[in-house]
């Protein structure tokens, strides 16, 4: 199976606090803060897009791969805020990353799920022998409706990794997908929004679909919970991952390296494949982890990896996800935040 | 010539930040110049800016010309990177009492500007500073 040579996040350094956007609309952030487990979210600047972050991310996990960019014979990015509605995001992060011109390229889209559907089909590919090595991004720029409960997650930010036929610092054990057609959350051409079926999003789609593909993928590969070091599962908000890794038989110390929504928010695509590089940097050789990705509309991808030794030669070659979250950030109000985002109506 | 097709002539600089060094005198150019000022050599090895250097100076622009008046005020800085290289720049990410000339910088890839509402999406270069 393929392996992972190289991984690498980034965020911006812009974040905004629950009660900054709690104080606007005269919500009771104290209940957000518990009942969703969030406490501040990404932001990125009007300089920064899908297309940026995902060069970031994947100049990261460059340098962490060590390889050739010329090699790379796929570039996929995953989001749902793709600057064009028509040009693609992977061009200009195959040119900005020197992989153009031999390469296959093509965005994909998959509400929250783009991301690991990329990682998914570049490992297809490796396996198949059609690719050396893959180049597969999730990354977000996601924007909730002014004062709707989404406006309180929806983040900024991208997770890149290197994809080859060699273990590299983590081998691709064994992949899963499970999908059905579920309404629970979708944005409408043209509209600027997307909507959600409220409490709907909870039981019949994140938490079937999440539940369904970690049983199967657990199933697939004869391992249960205890089996793991770490697992990561897609972070909608601060709750949901706890809960759902819980009902699995997973404890809070396997969760919490990779659950970086509380302070960083839900960055869509970014989400799990951004949680999976914070807990590549504090796994150890011979860890098995188990990621589980979810996507609005709805579907999950499962992965199992397990750390090889390489991982501790890398890991100190580009910056730590957790470590950058942490320390590198400057808190802006909502007056700054919807200016950034352009919510403010402009004059002609 | 259309503002897509001059952009799309500078990718290899505005993306890739890729440079020349004179074969013969060793001199080194961003962007790429066809004779070298220094010695008149023609012949360049292609290179890259290294992704770290320093402000050599700046300023902060306060009125901007009429596709950045929503980004400003914002910084503009000219950094020296390795062999000498001097490239200018807009200064991300930076509250400006923190501006110091000599500040270590790095280069991030960022959108520059966009055509209006419905043209393209301009990326290139711009300067963080090293935290
Ligand atoms: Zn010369």
């Amino acid at each position: 199976m393929a392996g992972i040579i190289g991984y690498g996040a980034y965020m911006p350094r812009n974040r905004i606090k629950v009660e900054e956007i709690a104080k606007i609309w005269g919500a009771d952030a104290p209940s957000y803060k518990k009942g969703l487990m969030l406490q501040e979210k990404s932001v990125p600047s009007p300089d920064q897009d899908t297309i940026t972050m995902s060069v970031e991310a994947t100049k990261y996990a460059l340098k962490r791969a060590g390889i050739d960019p010329t090699r790379i014979g796929a570039v996929y990015v995953g989001s749902e805020s793709h600057p064009y509605a028509v040009k693609p995001s992977g061009t200009v992060l195959a040119e900005a990353v020197g992989a153009t011109p031999e390469a296959h390229c093509a965005d994909f889209e998959f509400a929250c799920k783009a991301g690991s559907a990329a990682m998914f089909v570049c490992m297809g590919l490796v396996d198949g022998g059609k690719i050396e090595y893959g180049l597969a991004v999730g990354a977000d720029t996601s924007q909730g409706a002014p004062g709707d409960a989404l406006e309180y997650s929806a983040a900024a930010g991208a997770a890149s990794f290197i994809i080859g036929k060699d273990d590299g610092v983590a081998k691709v054990i064994d992949t899963y997908s499970f999908m059905t057609d579920t309404p629970d959350f979708w944005r409408r051409s043209y509209m600027h929004y997307p909507r959600h079926a409220g409490r709907f999003t909870g039981e019949p789609a994140y938490f079937k679909h999440v539940l369904g593909c970690a049983n199967g993928m657990m199933e697939k590969v004869g391992m249960k919970p205890k089996d793991f070091a770490y697992a990561v599962f897609h972070q909608p908000n601060g709750k949901f991952p706890m809960r759902v890794g819980k009902m699995l038989g997973f404890t809070k110390e396997q969760i919490e390296p990779g659950w970086l929504s509380p302070t960083l928010g839900n960055t869509y695509s970014g989400s799990s494949p951004m949680g999976l590089t914070a807990t590549f940097d504090v796994a150890n050789p011979g860890d098995m982890i188990l990621m589980v990705s979810y996507g609005s509309g709805s579907g999950s991808d499962g992965f199992v990896y397990e750390m090889t030794d390489k991982i501790d030669a890398v890991r100190d070659l580009a910056p730590k996800t957790r470590e950058k979250l942490d320390s590198d950030k400057v808190y802006i109000d909502y007056g700054t935040y919807a200016k950034y985002r352009r919510k403010i109506r402009m004059g002609e | 010539m259309s503002t897509s097709a001059r952009y799309w002539r500078e990718i290899p600089q505005r993306y890739r930040l890729e440079a020349a060094k004179c074969t013969s005198c060793g001199k080194q150019f961003f962007p790429p110049r066809l004779v070298c000022n220094g010695c008149g050599g023609r012949e360049f090895e292609a290179t890259k800016l290294s992704d770290k250097g320093k402000l050599a100076t700046y300023t902060v622009i306060r009125i901007a010309p009429s596709d950045l008046t929503q980004q400003a005020p914002y910084a503009i800085g000219i950094a020296e990177f390795d062999g000498g290289l001097r490239v200018t720049a807009q200064v991300a990410d930076v509250d400006f009492d923190e501006l110091k000339v000599g500040m270590p910088v790095r280069i991030e890839f960022r959108r520059i500007r966009e055509e209006g509402e419905a043209g393209i999406l301009c990326y290139g270069y711009k300067f963080v500073p090293v935290r």
